[in-house]
This record gives structure tokens, C-alpha cells and sequence, in this order.
């Protein structure tokens, strides 16, 4: 059975009143891909659909659905093109048939972001008019501008001394907002209005995870060393470690940002090897984001697969650092974590952390079905600056 | 044969360039200097010719081709939107603008964003880098020619403070640096296609330095300088076969130039050697350890090489023997390269003030000085008889009519 959006795709390309090699010009352009695949034939198709008028805009839009992101490039490039030359010839853009493609959300994203672009920026008053209907949209950019009215609202009532209104309005945009920044504006000036705010559960962090710790990473060895967690999680056993005993123990961050401390628990040791492992009781099987921020060597493993790893040590961390797809399965899915301390003794090289959520493509947080209450005792972390790098 | 027929496509590609054309990260032969170029150096309030505000930041100098400007900016809360833009040098005019999104990573240290990459021209096609590793090439009329993202080839490839080395062009290959603790390698593009001729493992370690271009000292041919902590890989721009390395170490943030057959590398403070040729080792001509540049790449105008320290001192060193000159405190601190015309350097500090130095006067001197009241980053660039300066905010043309 074909993806809607590809049959959606094919009714808008039999419809548009397009050139000849349109058809073909978007298949050469869909299959762009790895290491320069494609591209003398793409580019050839770039020229010809960059020719075309204001018509063309819908179709090349619609094309973007289920396109990877190297033809979505193609397409958007294709898209400024011809806006770019039939605004500046005093043509006009199809506004009705952009505002009809930005209301069907099962298109791409960031493509019905470009289309409301246009829009905006032929009406700005239309612009305008639309934002409000975007605070629960799949496009983070839409949604984003959407929150800020919502957060503009708040921050006029407060400034008028309405707490009542402002405390309304706040908890509003926290209800939609899935931008960090506007997330850590909007739950610190809750909190300032003594509003309780549950942060982790927000994210969809996960706050209790089990601790292994320490194996070796003198030379940086343990990154590609299977350590006994790599091959079966045995959370009874035992092992030797790089120092004494190795032994899971029971750990619940109380962090805004779900932040896991290794040397909470296994005091500050350089050259390292940890695991953290905990199990998510999805509530339905279906596609998800592991989400993880860390400044140290890690892998992460999903029902047993690894996902990916990375050794950089201490070039910074943040909120949704690294991305990575997985499918849940309904009920028990389990999640491992290594992550791996260098020998480097300088300030900024101190932490063995990470913090992991789970959350839809929006960044919408997916909570187990049996996800405990968040630990008391957090640290306030709308009063910190979460993006800021390390040296 | 082959020879001839080198030469004339040579001559032909040549023949279609500018004199006065910038055509990547500090201009001709990655030298910072502009030989014919006239550029006043009593800097006013009337030397700027024109400021454009940008769409996005940037730290990437322009390219000039001709009339026209082409730079690169990043804009979104993500630093996810990848903008390429083509100015007339004229008038500052926008004359096409496109727009694409980041398919790598885009975290970095605030102070960097994710245009920080320099793009590069080869007069016909402009080839743009970002921290992203996407890397676009469009010809100079904004028309899309290929596209590759370099972390989506090579997932561990990035850099979580951002990568910032700049790629260049020799010959018909594109050189891209990418080199970082993870998945570190540089790889030789086929400039029409967009596909690899070859790519080379690289040292694990994160790098900010751009490429040079150097003779083999046998053959002639082309070689391409790849610098990194551990020293140097000196390689066939064309297959990417090593000809000869060095390997006392190397500033990974200041890049090496060459000049007058010599090239002057970042190590152990600076270090001029004659580059080698395919299994012969660089001949050392001197080593200096006063003369360590920090971000800032080294200079050389007339017949001294010139470092910019993290403090502010430019120190003069004779290119004969490297003793040290003269030292002149100026205003810091840098990030940005000097660049020079005639016996003038113009440095850009971070805070926006544009110094103009006279190399020729006895200990140096700054001889005008203009504050910008920016914060500028990135490297200036001189073309169409004028400066251009951008920072997150602008692009400012300096001089010219």
C-alpha cells in the first residue's frame, strides 16, 4: 500500500498545470542520496523546475512529503527560486492554494512552514491571522511562533500586576510550547508566580535508571570494549571493575533536565566506563525520539540494538544533542547507556552525565504507562543556562 | 601533451577571473593579501560605503567574485536555516538569496555558529560549507548544481563545539577538512558532480584549520597542506595520495600560508620550511617560538611574516631567519586574520574596531582606526576596490565608491 502523502503527492502532481518533465523532474530530484548520488541529474531538474511559474509552488511543496532531506533541500531551493522571481516581475503567489496546503497537516513540516513564509510575506496581516491556529502544530517552527503569542499575552498581564491572568496564560503556553528556550522562559515564571511545574515530566525525561560503574577507560579503551552489560543485562550480578566491585544501584534524578550523575554515585573517577539501564513501558507500539545530551563517550542500545555512539569527550552537552529514531514497541522496551570518562583533569572535564527523554518527531514527550512521579529535590534549572557549551 | 593541455585549461579558467576576485578564506593562494588592490587606510564614518543587515549570523568571510559578494548565514532557534547570499559589491543590493536546511548536527559554542565555514569559488561555481558539514554548490546565479551532507554520509562526523575550517579549490577537486574527535577525515570532491575523488582518514582530534596549497618541489603538481594537531599531511589534491608529511605538531586553529616558496606553519611557535616533494621531506628554515599566532593565522607582507598574539601584540619577524622585529600592542582581542594591501595590514577585532597598521614604519604603527560598534568574528575580505566586513548582524563594505 502506498503512504498517503505519496498518493496525496501523485493526485497534486496530476492536477498541477505544470510543465511536461515535471513528473520526472521531481524523480530525479527524490532520489538525490548518499555521497553525491544523483546529483548531475537533480541538478538538471533544479534548472528545469526553477523555470516555472507560481504554479509550480503547490506541487514542489507537496513533493517534499516522504522526500529525505537532501531532495527536500533540492525542492525548497526550487521554491525560493520562483517566488523570488515572480514577486520581483510583480506576479502573484496562489495564496488560497498555499493556505489550503498549510491547513492539511500531514504534509512535511517544514514544508507547510515555507508555504506559511510565502503567505506571510506576500499578506502579513494573513500571516498574522493564521499564527494563532499553529500552538498545536506537527511544525516546531509554527508552533514555536504560535507559543510566542501566547507568552507575549502572559508577559503583558503580568506586567499589568494581573497574576491571575498571567498564571493562566503561562500555563497556557506550557501546555504547547516544545522549544527549550520558551519551555525555561515560561516554567521560571510559573514557578516566580509559585506555580508548581513537573519539568521532567514535560521533556518526558526519564528519572530512574539503574547504574553500573566503573569498568576501565584508561587510553579511552573502554569505549570499544563489550563490557558484560553489552552482552546480557544482568541486574543482580556483579563484576570486576577498573577499581573494585561493579554493581548496579538504584538511582532517581530529581534534575529539571533528567540529568544522570555518575559521580553521584561512584565518586569523581577519570578514565571510566559506566552503564545506565532502565526499562520504558510504552503505552502503544509506534514511532518515537530518544533524545540524549551528553559530553562523554556513549552508546545507547534500544531493546538490545545498538542505536549509535560517539566518542567526543568534553566539547559540550545540551537538551536534544543527539537524535535517534527508534520504533516502541507496546509494553516493555528496554534502554542500556555506557557512557565513558577520558583522563583529562582540567575543571571542565570533570562530568560523567547524560539525560535521555523520549518524545514524538515535535519533541512532544511520550510517557510510560507506569512512569513514577518525578523526585523531590530538583535543581531549578530554568535558572541556568542549558545551552551553554564547554570549552 | 598533458602539460600543454594543463596549461590551457589553466589559462582558460584563469582567463574568466578577476584580477581583484576573493575567492576564498583569506583570498588569493589563502595569502590574506591582495597585491593590486587600492584600499584607503585613513579609515572615517565615510569609509563605509554601505551595511546590509543579514537574515542570519556568520563568522564566514565573503566571497568576490566580480561585482559581486557571496556569503553565508545561519539563522533559526536550532541554527538550522542555511542561508547563501550574492550581493552587488556596488550598491549592496540583495541579488538572489537561498535558503536550506541543516541536515548535521548544528550545536556549537555560542561564541561560533553554524556559518562559520568559509565558502570558496572557483570563479564559475561557489562551493559553501557550514558546521553542519552540509556543503552546497550553486554557480553564481543561485542555481542549485549539487548538495551533500557530509555528517548524513558520515553520521560521527561533527563537532559539538562547531567545526569552522574552511574548504578550497585546486584545480577541478574540492578540498574539505573534516576533522574532528570522532569521525576525522578530508575528502577530495569532483567540483561538477558533488562525488568523492577520495577521502582520508584524519587524526582524531578537533581542527580549525584551513588547507593551503603548495608546489611539489619536484614535479610541480599541486599538493594540499592538511594541518592538525599532531603536524601535517601533505597530499595529491587530485587522489588524495600522501606526498610527504611533517610531524612536529600544529596549531589547530591558525592556518599556514605560503609564500615566496616557503611556508610558514603554526608550530612550535612558527616554523618556515621549503615543502617537500612526493617522498622528500620539507627542508626547516627556522623555528621561532615567540611568534605563536593564537586564533589568528599568520601574514606576511614585503619581508616579514606577522602573529597576532591573544592579548593584542602584532609581532614582525624577518622572513630570512625569523628573528623578531618589533612588536606593536593594538586593540584585541581576535579572532579574525589580518589582511593587507601594500605595506598596510587591517585588523578587525572583536569588538568591531578596524586598525589599520603601517608595516613599513619602524615598529609599526596604526595609522587610522574605525570602530564598527559590532562584534565581528570573521576574517574581512577585499575585492572590487573595497573591504568587506560581516558580522551576525551585517555586512559592511569599507571603501570603493
Amino acid at each position: 500500500m502506498k503512504p498517503l502523502s505519496l498518493i496525496l503527492l501523485g493526485t497534486t502532481l496530476a492536477a498541477a498545470p505544470v510543465h511536461a518533465d515535471f513528473k520526472s523532474d521531481i524523480a530525479a530530484i527524490r532520489q538525490v542520496g548518499a555521497e553525491g548520488k544523483g546529483n548531475p541529474p537533480a541538478a538538471a531538474a533544479w534548472k528545469s523546475l526553477a523555470k516555472a511559474d507560481a504554479k509550480s509552488l503547490v506541487p514542489l511543496l507537496t513533493a517534499m512529503d516522504d522526500a529525505n532531506d537532501l531532495a527536500a533541500n533540492y525542492l525548497r531551493s526550487a521554491v525560493d527560486a520562483i517566488a523570488d522571481r515572480e514577486l520581483a516581475a510583480g506576479r502573484k503567489l496562489p495564496q488560497s492554494d498555499l493556505e489550503k496546503f498549510l491547513a492539511e497537516k500531514q504534509h512535511n513540516p517544514r514544508a507547510r512552514r515555507l508555504a506559511y513564509e510565502l503567505i506571510a510575506r506576500v499578506s502579513p496581516a494573513t500571516g498574522e491571522k493564521l499564527l494563532p491556529t499553529f500552538a498545536n502544530d506537527p511544525s516546531v517552527e509554527l508552533r514555536r511562533d504560535a507559543v510566542q503569542q501566547l507568552i507575549d499575552a502572559a508577559d503583558k498581564a503580568l506586567a499589568a500586576q494581573d497574576k491571575a491572568a498571567a498564571t493562566k496564560e503561562f500555563s497556557h503556553a506550557l501546555t504547547y510550547a516544545r522549544d527549550e528556550a520558551q519551555i525555561k522562559k515560561v516554567a521560571g515564571e510559573l514557578r516566580k508566580l509559585g506555580q508548581a511545574v513537573d519539568l521532567p515530566k514535560h521533556f518526558g525525561f526519564l528519572t530512574h535508571w539503574k547504574l553500573l560503574g566503573a569498568f576501565d577507560n584508561t587510553k579511552l579503551v573502554g569505549f570499544d570494549t563489550a563490557y558484560a552489560p553489552e552482552k546480557a543485562v544482568d541486574l543482580a550480578a556483579t563484576y570486576d571493575g577498573k577499581l573494585d566491585q561493579a554493581r548496579w544501584v538504584d538511582v532517581a534524578t530529581p534534575h529539571d533536565y533528567g540529568m544522570v550523575d555518575f559521580n553521584k554515585s561512584f565518586g569523581d573517577l577519570k578514565g571510566v566506563t559506566g552503564y545506565a539501564f532502565t526499562e520504558f513501558n510504552a503505552a502503544a507500539a509506534g514511532p518515537a525520539e530518544l533524545r540524549l545530551g551528553c559530553k562523554n563517550g556513549w552508546k545507547v542500545w534500544f531493546n538490545g540494538t545498538l542505536l549509535f555512539g560517539r566518542d567526543e569527550y568534553h566539547r559540550g552537552s545540551r537538551i536534544d544533542q543527539y537524535r535517534l529514531p527508534v520504533t516502541l514497541k507496546a509494553g516493555k522496551n528496554t534502554i542500556l547507556v555506557k557512557a565513558c570518562q577520558n583522563e583529562e583533569v582540567k575543571d571542565w572535564t570533570k562530568e560523567w552525565e547524560f539525560q535521555l527523554r523520549v518524545c514524538d518527531a515535535s519533541g512532544t514527550a511520550i510517557l510510560a504507562k507506569d512512569r513514577p512521579a518525578t523526585p523531590k529535590g530538583g535543581v531549578d534549572n530554568t535558572k541556568a543556562d542549558t545551552k551553554k557549551g564547554t570549552k | 601533451m598533458k602539460a600543454v593541455i594543463v596549461a590551457s585549461l589553466v589559462g582558460a579558467l584563469c582567463a574568466q577571473l578577476h584580477a581583484a576576485d576573493w575567492l576564498q578564506f583569506r583570498g588569493p593562494g589563502g595569502t590574506g593579501i591582495a597585491t593590486d588592490a587600492k584600499l584607503t587606510t585613513q579609515l572615517d564614518e565615510k569609509s563605509v560605503a554601505w551595511k546590509i543587515s543579514l537574515p542570519g549570523r556568520g563568522l564566514s568571510s565573503p566571497v568576490i567574485v566580480g561585482d559581486k559578494v557571496f556569503l553565508t548565514a545561519s539563522s533559526g532557534t536550532e541554527q538550522d536555516r542555511l542561508h547563501v547570499l550574492c550581493f552587488s559589491a556596488k550598491s549592496g543590493a540583495k541579488l538572489w538569496e537561498r535558503q536550506f536546511w541543516a541536515t548535521g548536527r548544528t550545536m556549537t559554542f555560542p561564541k561560533t555558529c553554524v556559518a562559520a565555514n568559509s565558502p570558496c569559488s572557483d570563479g564559475q561555481r561557489l562551493f559553501c560549507l557550514f558546521s553542519s558539514n552540509d556543503l552546497l554548490c550553486l554557480d553564481l546565479d543561485g542555481n542549485v548544481l549539487w548538495l551533500r551532507g557530509l555528517t548524513r554520509d558520515y553520521p560521527n562526523a561533527s563537532n559539538s563545539l562547531g567545526m569552522a575550517a574552511s574548504p578550497i579549490v585546486v584545480g577541478d577537486t574540492l578540498v574539505v577538512p573534516v576533522e574532528n574527535d570522532s569521525e576525522s577525515f578530508a575528502v577530495g570532491i569532483d567540483v561538477a558532480t558533488g562525488a568523492n575523488r577520495w577521502k582520508n582518514n584524519r587524526p582524531k582530534v578537533a581542527c580549525w584549520a584551513t588547507p593551503v596549497v603548495v608546489p611539489d618541489a619536484k614535479s610541480g603538481q599541486p599538493l594540499v597542506v592538511l594541518q592538525s594537531g599532531p603536524g601535517l599531511s601533505v597530499v595529491n589534491a587530485r587522489t588524495g595520495q600522501e606526498a610527504w608529511y611533517f610531524t612536529d605538531g600544529a596549531s589547530t586553529m591558525s592556518s599556514s600560508v605560503l609564500v615566496g616558496g616557503v611556508l610558514y606553519v603554526p608550530s612550535k611557535g612558527m616554523t618556515a620550511m621549503k615543502p617537500g616533494a612526493a617522498g622528500a621531506h620539507p627542508e626547516v628554515l627556522w623555528q621561532n617560538a615567540q611568534l605563536a599566532p593564537s586564533t589568528a593565522s599568520p601574514v606576511v607582507l614585503g619581508d616579514k611574516v606577522f602573529t597576532l598574539n591573544a592579548a593584542g601584540i602584532l609581532s614582525a619577524a624577518a622572513l630570512k631567519d625569523g628573528k623578531r622585529l618589533w612588536q606593536l600592542r593594538t586593540t584585541g582581542p581576535y579572532s579574525a586574520t589580518p589582511v593587507g594591501v601594500g605595506k598596510f595590514l587591517y585588523l578587525a577585532n572583536e569588538k568591531g574596531l578596524v586598525q589599520v597598521v603601517d608595516t613599513a614604519a619602524p615598529e609599526g604603527a596604526v595609522v587610522s582606526s574605525l570602530d564598527l560598534k559590532d562584534t565581528f568574528i570573521g576574517t574581512p575580505s577585499i575585492g572590487a576596490g573595497a573591504l568587506f566586513i560581516r558580522s551576525d548582524k551585517a555586512l559592511v563594505k569599507l571603501g570603493g565608491s
